[in-house]
């Protein structure tokens, strides 16, 4: 479904160039879904970037579903991609009401025209669609979106995300800004989406048993290198205890102030 | 005061209002700052002028406004998402270039529309002169123009243009190319500024080359005043209350000049009531409730003086 073959990135060019990515080869197949986990600045947000198009790679080639897409810039890529950020503000745009939010990225796949972007037949599949949510949002269509809570925020982009069957479902550690409990509830309307809907996903996270529950297969990345790549079932042997190991072969004792080990507490 | 006297205001404010409802696109809905508009509105009267004068028909020359205003949006848009340029900056150079250009469409810097032929005296000859025709030209033309917005705004595109302004890396990973949203948007919005340009000549029956100055001034008043009193949270309430902010903005100048303001105050008054808009939440909260607070609490006191001095009790 996505292939991803010798990639590289390196931003600020010169002096003080970062080297994101090293020569990233992955190759994950329809209804993969993986969970990638690392420390700050490993490179995880930037592989989902260059997978969204949000900028192109220096080197490399990036296939989508069996298309070339490496310089296929982000809006035309746009309809192969449903993605999800951290920030609950990013996904949605929060002066517009909720319906008109879900018109938006139902017009992802298929195009925008001159046609009314909300009407009645759209807004009863929109009521259907959000009261699978258990939220309550199906009552409040014509509500701002800026009204909602994070959580809730978060669950909405979660749906327009997967609307259109997209091949690729990219999710940015996109419950690591809500409560433990919000998490768990959107991780697990995440888990329903992508069962529902058969998607594809690449998922950052911060929590290493979130990283080992999920999915079916899991990569780690350190300094833009894919340093562990493992699927199911060897993955199902492996604990949080073994990926810390991982992490403190890989990194030494910088470890010790290291976001993940307190995330995985 | 007569309704004769104030309606003529009333006529400028619609004329106005087109230009305002353009400005609304800009700042409100594609949150751009676009200063294109000081340019594209003369551009519109001077390009009317200077077709009529050559013998065109008034309404292939409003029309051809409306289609230079297109252009001139388009020239701002493109030098802010092709070469980068910030918006402010883009809209000064479109507006400054625009300056000459006006020159050049009028060949002098004022061009009189008297005894011409426009689309008002011709609707006078179709249903009557003794009507009010500049008033209800203006007003079908500004509902028009309002219901046009409405409309567009909530087509699927239009919602993506809203998106744009609101949230412009969302609707990116929507697929929506955010740079042919700018240009659509601002050449949309500097049409309807050309197309109010080309009104207010045919109006006033004259075109000059100095009738732009503070014309984004004026927009921006029209604007924010239907904003403090209307508070509108729909669109069909936005550009509702941008008609009424601009009728309103022309009868408080209209007021003004009563009062005795010279003409040539008018730029200093309209500024200071952008001012007094704009500030009207700020100096609701600092002045008007502190000194309504600073009553009561005076009142208070009183009472406790008084109530002390009646208990024969020491302050």
């Amino acid at each position: 479904m996505l292939r991803m073959a010798g990639l590289y990135k390196t931003f600020n060019l010169g002096i003080n160039s970062v080297c994101a990515l090293k020569n990233i080869n992955l190759h994950v197949k329809p209804q993969d879904f993986i969970t990638i986990i690392g420390s700050n600045g490993a490179g995880k947000s930037t592989l989902l970037s260059i997978a969204a198009g949000v900028y192109p790679p220096d080197e490399g080639t990036i296939h989508i579903g069996g298309t070339d897409v490496t310089r296929l810039p982000e809006h035309l890529r746009a309809s192969f991609v449903g993605r999800v950020f951290q920030n609950p503000l990013q996904g949605t745009a929060g002066s517009m009401t909720i319906e008109e939010n879900l018109a938006l990225a139902e017009c992802r796949s298929k195009g925008r025209t001159l046609g009314i972007g909300v009407n009645r037949k759209k807004r009863e599949r929109y009521k259907e669609l959000l009261s699978l949510l258990g939220l309550g949002l199906e009552d409040r269509l014509s509500d701002p979106v800026g009204l909602l809570s994070g959580g809730q925020r978060q669950s909405l982009t979660l749906i327009m995300a997967s609307m259109g069957q997209p091949k690729l479902l990219l999710l940015d550690e996109h419950t690591a800004s809500l409560d433990p409990r919000t998490a768990e509830q959107v991780l697990e309307l995440t888990q329903t989406i992508v069962r529902e809907h058969r998607l594809t996903v690449l998922m950052v996270t911060h929590n290493l048993s979130h990283a080992l529950e999920m999915g079916n297969r899991t990569i780690m990345l350190d300094k833009g290198e894919i340093i562990l790549d493992i699927c199911e079932p060897e993955r199902g042997e492996l604990t949080v205890d073994d990926l810390l190991g991982r992490f403190a072969q890989a990194r030494g004792e910088r470890l010790l102030d290291d976001r993940l080990l307190l995330a995985s507490r | 005061m007569s309704f004769n006297v104030i309606s003529g205001s009333i006529e400028q404010g619609l004329a106005f209002a087109i230009m305002a409802l353009g400005v609304y696109f800009t700042s409100r809905v594609l949150n751009f700052p676009d200063l294109t508009v000081d340019g594209s509105f003369p551009l519109g009267a001077a390009v009317t002028a200077a077709l009529i004068t050559r013998g065109c028909t008034p309404w292939f020359a409003t029309l051809m406004a409306l289609g230079a205003g297109l252009l001139a949006g388009a020239a701002t848009g493109l030098l802010n998402t092709k070469l980068r340029i910030s918006g402010m900056l883009a809209g000064i150079l479109t507006m400054t270039g625009l300056y000459s250009v006006n020159l050049r469409v009028m060949g002098r810097s004022n061009l009189p529309l008297l005894r011409q032929p426009t689309i008002l005296t011709r609707l006078a000859d179709h249903i009557g002169s003794d009507l009010r025709v500049a008033l209800i030209a203006f007003i079908v033309i500004g509902l028009a123009a309002k219901f046009f917005l409405d409309w567009f705004l909530h087509t699927e595109l239009g919602l993506a243009v809203r998106a744009t302004g609101d949230n412009p890396q969302m609707i990116r990973s929507q697929g929506v190319d955010t740079d042919s949203v700018k240009v659509l948007g601002l050449s949309m919005a500097n049409a309807l500024v050309a197309l109010s340009g080309s009104l207010v000549a045919q109006h006033q029956g004259f075109a000059d080359v100095g009738m732009g100055i503070g014309t984004i001034v004026i927009g921006l008043a029209s604007v924010i005043i239907g904003e403090v009193f209307f508070r509108p949270r729909t669109v069909f309430w936005a550009t509702a209350s941008v008609l009424f902010g601009s009728v309103l903005y022309r009868v408080t100048v209209f007021l003004a000049l009563r009062m005795g303001f010279a003409p040539t105050d008018l730029k200093i008054v309209t500024s200071a009531l952008v001012v007094l808009a704009l500030s009207a939440p700020v100096l609701k909260e600092n002045l008007v409730l502190p000194a309504v607070q600073g009553v009561r609490s005076l009142a208070g006191k009183r009472e406790a003086v008084r109530t002390s001095v009646k208990d024969g009790r020491p302050l």
